[in-house]
């Protein structure tokens, strides 16, 4: 997938969450998100970002900006070196959490995205990448 | 031996006081040329000749723990009161480093004309280890000084940011605006919550057409919100819910359904008017 930019930024507060929440928002809008599209993206980046400095002790986030000729994209990937996860599908379900939360950050984000993607190992880390694409629903 | 090479130091300060802090200002004042605006005249000379004096007498008790000993409190002090004012007057780290950094040349140029050879390379050395852990101090506080007024702004901030305004006798409106982290969000319901209990409000209505992005977090506060409020025997209506909010909610799967919730802070507001059994009437010719 060509890639026209691509940037890394780390979290580690929740003053970082918001700062990528701007960032995504700066990045969904150039590409030419309608703004239902901008407000899925930047929330479901907003659930993956907390996640990682509630759960996995912060992180990084990659932003890519994608264009295959057909369509445009964005993509996100938030890893964390922090303790994983050792049952994916139950964190995906939703009303399951092992903090305070509701419970519906992680599924919420798969369901705001168009590919998502989630690795994690105990004791290694979590890998999340989402996608979405312009246009698509 | 240290102390010896900093008695060097000591003596070279007494004896080219005046001459050093002459040098001393005008490269200050070179460096500083176009940020007069922010140091009122005189003001950096009383600076700088504070400065040498208390250093002199730091040096003179021949201790040299910098940064904890009582000999140096003095000088630590003072840097202290340098770095905080000037980082609130809005100048640069390098600025306010370049505060103790510029004295180097004009003492250096001092020690020079006392020692020559392996004793002036000392002299030089130690002098500048002192000086240079002087300008990290310098920094550090300057540092604590910008955090400190970033700290007093996101108090304002949060203080700023939660009105609680009364619409009508029994009704009032919390129209939130930006992002509401936990912190805000606590100061927000105390907020309403007191104001529920002085007005004796029956309908409170919170707005979030200000909010950019509705996700779990910022709805479970919202949702708690709702729930003391209940608690107390207020009702709450959610308005300002735009078409990609309500979108994202649905998608994410927060349930709201029993909170009541409407597009626009009028449509909530006729909804108060109704539960309280009154109604806005466009009055006829004939009555007026």
């Amino acid at each position: 997938m060509p890639q026209t930019k691509s940037e890394t930024v780390p979290v580690r507060s929740t003053s970082e969450v918001v700062m990528v929440r701007h960032m995504v928002r700066r990045w969904a809008v150039e590409i030419g998100f309608s703004i239902v599209e901008q407000t899925k993206i930047v929330t479901a980046a907003s659930e993956l970002a907390r996640n990682m400095v509630d759960y996995g002790g912060g992180g990084v986030v990659v932003l890519e900006a994608l264009d295959d000729g057909i369509r445009r994209g964005l993509r996100l990937t938030f890893e964390d070196k922090g303790p994983g996860i050792a049952d994916v599908e139950q964190a995906l379900r939703d009303g399951y959490t092992s903090g305070g939360g509701m419970g519906l950050g992680l599924g919420g984000a798969r369901r705001l995205s168009n590919e998502f993607e989630i690795r994690s190992k105990p004791g290694e880390g979590t890998r999340v990448m989402i996608a979405r694409w312009k246009g698509a629903s | 031996m240290a102390e010896s090479r900093n008695d060097a130091l000591l003596q070279v300060l007494r004896d080219n006081e005046q001459e050093i802090l002459r040098g001393w200002l005008q490269l200050q004042e070179r460096d500083l040329s176009l940020r007069n605006n922010l140091l009122r005249s005189g003001e950096l000379e009383q600076q700088s000749r504070d400065f040498l004096a208390a250093l002199r007498g730091a040096l003179s008790a021949g201790d040299t723990d910098i940064l904890t000993s009582e000999a140096w409190a003095p000088v630590r002090e003072l840097m202290t009161s340098i770095a905080r004012s000037r980082a609130r007057q809005g100048f640069t780290p390098t600025e306010t480093a370049t505060f103790v950094f510029s004295l180097k040349q004009p003492l250096f140029t001092a020690l020079r004309a006392h020692a020559s050879g392996d004793d002036l390379a000392e002299q030089i050395w130690s002098s500048t280890l002192l000086l240079d852990s002087l300008g990290l101090l310098v920094t550090e506080t300057y540092q604590k000084g910008r955090e400190e007024v970033i700290a007093r702004q996101q108090q304002e901030l949060l203080e700023l940011s939660t009105p609680v305004v009364q619409l009508w006798a029994g009704v009032l409106a919390l129209p939130l605006i930006g992002t509401l982290d936990s912190a805000r969000t606590q100061v927000v319901m105390e907020s309403l919550l007191q104001a529920i209990v002085d007005t004796g409000s029956a309908i409170a209505i919170i707005d979030i057409t200000g909010v950019p992005v509705v996700d779990t977090l910022v709805a479970q506060h919202l949702l708690k919100t709702v729930a003391a409020a209940r608690l107390m025997g207020a009702d709450c209506i959610i308005s300002g819910i735009r078409p990609q909010i309500a979108q994202t909610i649905v998608h994410l799967g927060v349930e709201i359904n029993d909170v009541i919730t409407k597009a626009t802070l009028a449509d909530a507001f006729s909804i108060a008017l109704q539960r309280l059994g009154l109604a806005v009437v466009r009055r006829t010719a004939k009555a007026v």
